[in-house]
């Protein structure tokens, strides 16, 4: 087919219009594209750029070390240890099965723990290193840095961890710490960013909890390089946190350790306490546990066995959190509410025919038959129950609530420690307020031998001693000293008291140990030097039905455990030059002067000698048995108590 | 019978053609994959094994099939045109039936010494069947409306085959360079008027029928056109990879981060960083600077195209030229309104740098025929 010749130059001119216009249109294409390309990278640059940098720079928090936690020695209470750990990481390994088990030839690893780190692996991104294993000792550590050719992807690491080195001794006037939990973020307004950092751990109770302001420090931060999948391709740059300050509370550690194995195994509690500074040199409760359970990761049948004994409910701290009828040992307090009111003199007798009648009932003394005549002095003594009835009665329910709270009963004092039992003072307001009933004679009477509605704590106990001791207002202080300075001791007021009238009371606290018929003269000290003055306490924790009594009141002994009377017995020595202030109170452990009284006197000789007391502190009859007793006590090697110097682990 | 066929005494033969092949052009194309090359050794982290070298072995053999092909008479390929299609056809039928699945596409055709991209191959088989067609057809039909039916027919056949693979940005890039055949060969005006409002309710009618049972385009295709007309709507999912792709393009700034210090492709925020991608490196490491550039040089290649088309006498010639450009064209085109936010996510490559064999070859085979165009042009 042959075409014309115009038509083909027609044809021709066409395709190059049209051409033309074809590239015509193209450049306005690449016209938009290069104006997008110039809107994007000149004008919005700077935005795109900041976003880039977002993308690529992550900051991740540097946890600080925490604070140290000392003995008024400097012997290490709270620390912080290398803990050694492995960490396997995927993409390095390439069989992490194979690799895991050649592991397991130098490093404790089971079955499980091989499972469970495959299962991580898994989970995980390839290049996340995972922890097969912590708390490694140094040689287990060393075995793996000095096989890493046959172990590719194993990474020994160094990490703190929190470490209580005397473990059951401290766990409840320190606490312990543990891995932040929901509700502990829920609490703060506004939560360190620290806090979010996985397995960082923050003080749960006591101490390690109440001045975790102090402990934790402040976290240090480093800006790192991130690819899109997060893992880390380098570090930009550092900034070390500080460390949290070190903490020196007033305890001793000797003490506190002989306090809590002679307390044994009942259910019980002490707090041992300077007279003159208020330092709490001693405060223990037992059955006690060990917190460095709950640094690790307790497990659940560890936890379970702590929740749920009941009886003896090994997680609280009894010393600060129970609150018991004080019994006899509130005596001191009836009395001087009456000698400081001029109701009674020290030489006022009252006839305990051992019984009290009043408000149309009959009160009984612990002993059957009477006392006979008594004054303050042997109603001390002997603890007679109708002297305080009938003294109560002359000089009121609010004087001796005001006594009370004026010698450091049913006050908080103010601890760094958890669940501080406020106490109870009862008086006619309060039944009124909280009882809506009106205050009946009968209160009163139960109330002048620390019964019925009064509640106190072991701390308030022994603030009570103190205060007795020394006629001073003396507060329990339990830091010495944060960050290297001292809390400084405040000088405590006088209370006030007539000298006369304490010093008359004191004589009868001395009485009662220091006399034959004292009601604690077995647990007497034989020593003119370390000589006690305290008072024992038995408080019902149960309701004497009248019927009952005629029957013939049942002995400790023959009743339940959980029905048996509180022991107490509070104490401070030397008599003549106080230095400690003690109270001891052992939960349905029968009567103050046969449990509680001894533990007390052999935790104040000890405090008195700062060890273990020489024979002739004690009773002669007494020193075999306390000599067994001593040898036989599972004791701390002194030199693990040995002060030392405050280094960081 | 073309023009030329009489004119052939004034044409180059043996070797001395050598020296008429368009070599401005071929440095030209150099150039562009030398900046792919370049590329390709930054984003693999100065490993030049992994996709540079590999890259540049295929650019050196499209350069010797280039040179073949412009060295044939370019009659020979107006001949060849309809065999051409048809292989390319019976190709795409076959991986219809015994491609292998990559990517949630049925795309490749495992050759055994190599995977062909049939749809690649049709981009240049359909220009020339286009353009044959219209060199053979009278000049004074082109208009009429059965003869306008044919080449259409010719475009929708091969298009429908690569819709169902699935694969949109191919099956528009063939209409595209299809419909700019069709436009050069001075197809009425109003061909294109009436085709443009059908397209408009072609796009009306595909937005409108999603969710309901005639949806005529997938699921993922719809979520590419909400991921491009909001990429903020959904960040971390199908938006990431175009949203970390204009942060790399958009923080390299007017002159860039420099060679090999794009934080974005270095560490990994850019997807498809040496394929799809692989414009937002270039443009982040060497800037506006750098993208300007490499703009301009696919500019310059058109140009020449279109120098060539205008210069030649031949109406296959002219026809396959500005083919060939518009395919081109719709390439680069699609690739940077896609990587700059301007068109959605279809999975095209930007030609000669991007990495891949099939496109690579493809292109340089249609320059191949420029070259043969350009070549043996009147003289």
């Amino acid at each position: 087919m042959r075409r014309s010749a115009r038509d083909t130059d027609d044809a021709a001119r066409k395709v190059t219009r049209r051409a033309l216009f074809l590239g015509g249109c193209q450049a306005a294409v690449v016209a938009v594209l290069a104006a997008r390309l110039r809107y994007m990278q000149v004008e919005q640059a700077d935005q795109f750029r900041l976003l880039a940098e977002e993308n690529r720079v992550s900051i991740r928090l540097v946890p600080p070390a925490r604070g140290q936690i000392f003995d008024r020695n400097g012997v290490l209470i709270a620390g912080n240890e290398q803990n050694y750990r492995v960490t396997i990481t995927r993409e390095d390994a390439g069989d992490v099965e194979a690799v895991l088990h050649r592991l397991a030839e130098g490093i404790p690893l089971t079955e499980d723990d091989i499972e469970r780190t495959l299962r991580e692996v898994k989970r995980r991104s390839p290049f996340v290193p995972i922890i097969v294993a912590e708390r490694l000792t140094w040689e287990q550590l060393s075995w793996v840095s000095v096989n890493a050719p046959s172990l590719p992807g194993v990474q020994p690491e160094v990490g703190l961890s929190r470490v209580y080195p005397l473990d059951q001794d401290f766990a409840h006037a320190v606490g312990y710490v543990g891995p932040v939990s929901e509700s502990d973020l829920a609490q703060l307004e506004s939560p360190d960013p620290v806090l979010q950092i996985p397995k960082f751990q923050i003080g749960k109770v006591g101490v390690e909890r109440r001045m975790e302001d102090a402990l934790r420090g402040a976290a240090g931060s480093r800006r790192i390089e991130v690819n899109a999948a997060g893992r880390v391709m380098r570090e930009l740059d550092r900034r070390e946190g500080d460390e949290g300050a070190d903490v020196v509370l007033t305890l001793d550690v000797a003490l506190q350790n002989y306090a809590r194995i002679r307390l044994g195994g009942e259910s019980a509690s002490a707090v041992v306490m300077d007279v003159q500074s208020g330092d709490i040199v001693a405060l223990v409760s037992v059955p006690s546990f060990d917190p460095n359970l709950f640094v690790r990761g307790i497990s659940n049948t560890d936890f379970r066995a702590l929740m749920d004994d009941a009886d003896f409910r090994p997680l609280s701290n009894k010393a600060v959190s129970g609150a018991y009828p004080p019994g006899s040992t509130f005596k001191m307090v009836t009395a001087l509410a009456a000698l400081e009111a001029g109701v009674i003199t020290p030489e006022t007798t009252v006839r305990c025919p051992g019984h009290y009648d009043a408000g149309g009932r009959r009160f009984h003394c612990w002993k059957r038959g009477g006392h006979g005549a008594v004054n303050l002095n042997s109603s001390l003594a002997e603890s007679c129950d109708v002297y305080y009835y009938d003294i109560a009665q002359r000089v009121g329910i609010d004087a001796i609530a005001a006594m009370s709270e004026r010698l450091g009963l049913g006050v908080r004092h103010d601890l760094p420690m958890s669940a501080i039992a406020e106490g109870l003072n009862p008086n006619r307001h309060w039944k009124r307020e909280k009882r809506g009933q009106e205050w009946r004679i009968g209160d009163t009477i139960n109330a002048s031998i620390g019964q019925g509605y009064v509640l106190a704590s072991p701390i308030q106990l022994a603030v009570m001693s103190a205060r007795l001791a020394t006629g001073l207002a003396v507060e329990p202080r339990l830091v010495k000293a944060v960050d290297g300075v001292d809390v400084p001791v405040s000088a405590a007021a006088p209370l006030g008291l007539k000298p006369q009238n304490l010093r008359a009371v004191q004589q009868g606290m001395f009485a009662v140990t220091n006399t034959r018929s004292g009601t604690a003269y077995s647990s007497r000290s034989d020593d003119k030097a370390t000589l006690i003055a305290g008072k024992t306490g038995t408080s019902q924790v149960r309701n004497i039905t009248a019927a009952e009594r005629a029957r013939g009141v049942l002995r400790n002994d023959q009743l339940p455990w959980n029905r048996r009377d509180h022991a107490l017995y509070v104490a401070y020595a030397p008599s003549d030059a106080p230095r400690y202030a003690v109270s001891v109170v052992v939960e349905h452990g029968g009567g103050g002067s046969g449990v509680a009284a001894p533990i007390a006197r052999d935790i104040l000789l000890f405090a008195l000698h700062g060890g273990i007391p020489p024979e002739t502190a004690y009773p002669a009859a007494q020193r075999n048995r306390i000599e067994t007793q001593h040898r036989t006590m599972p004791l701390r090697d002194p030199g693990q108590l040995a002060g030392t110097s405050r280094t960081r682990a | 019978m073309s023009y030329l066929e009489y004119s052939v005494k004034r044409v180059p033969a043996g070797f001395r053609k050598l020296l008429h092949i368009n070599w401005a052009l071929a440095v030209l194309l150099a150039a562009i994959a030398s900046v792919g090359f370049l590329m390709l050794y930054s984003v693999a982290d100065g490993d030049i094994d992994r996709w540079a070298e590999p890259q540049m072995e295929r650019f050196g053999l499209g350069l010797v099939v280039m040179l073949a092909i412009g060295l044939v008479p370019i009659w020979f390929w107006r001949n060849m045109a309809g065999v051409a299609y048809g292989v390319s056809l019976l190709l795409l039928i076959a991986v219809e039936l015994f491609g292998d699945v990559g990517m949630g596409a049925q795309r490749w055709l495992d050759l055994g010494f190599m995977r062909l991209q049939p749809s690649e191959l049709m981009k240049v088989a359909m220009v020339m069947m286009l353009a044959a067609y219209y060199d053979w057809l009278d000049v004074k039909r082109t208009s009429r409306p059965f003869w306008v039916l044919v080449p259409v027919f010719l475009i929708l056949l091969p298009t429908a085959l690569v819709l169902r693979q699935p694969d949109l940005g191919t099956s528009l890039m063939l209409v595209g360079s299809g419909v700019a055949v069709m436009l050069v060969a001075g197809v009425h005006w109003a061909y294109f008027a009436s085709v443009l409002a059908m397209g408009a309710g072609g796009v009306a009618t595909v937005l409108l029928s999603r969710g309901t049972e005639w949806q005529v385009l997938l699921d993922y295709q719809y979520r590419r056109i909400d991921t491009f007309l909001d990429p903020g709507s959904d960040p971390l999912g199908a938006g990431y990879h175009i949203s970390q792709a204009k942060i790399a393009l958009g923080s390299g700034g007017w002159a860039g981060k420099g060679f090999m210090q794009g934080t974005q492709s270095r560490l990994n925020f850019l997807p498809e960083k040496h394929t799809d991608f692989i414009f937002n490196t270039l443009t982040e490491e060497f800037g506006f600077i750098g993208g300007i550039s490499l703009l301009t040089l696919y500019s310059l290649v058109i140009v020449f195209c279109i120098i060539t088309a205008l210069r030649t006498k031949d109406r296959f010639a002219a026809l396959v030229t500005l083919g060939i450009a518009a395919t081109f064209f719709l390439y680069f085109g699609v690739n940077m309104a896609m990587v700059m936010g301007l068109a959605p996510v279809v999975g095209s490559p930007l030609p000669l740098v991007s990495y891949g064999g099939s496109a690579m070859l493809v292109l340089m085979i249609g320059f191949g025929l420029v070259q043969s165009a350009h070549v043996h042009r009147p003289r």
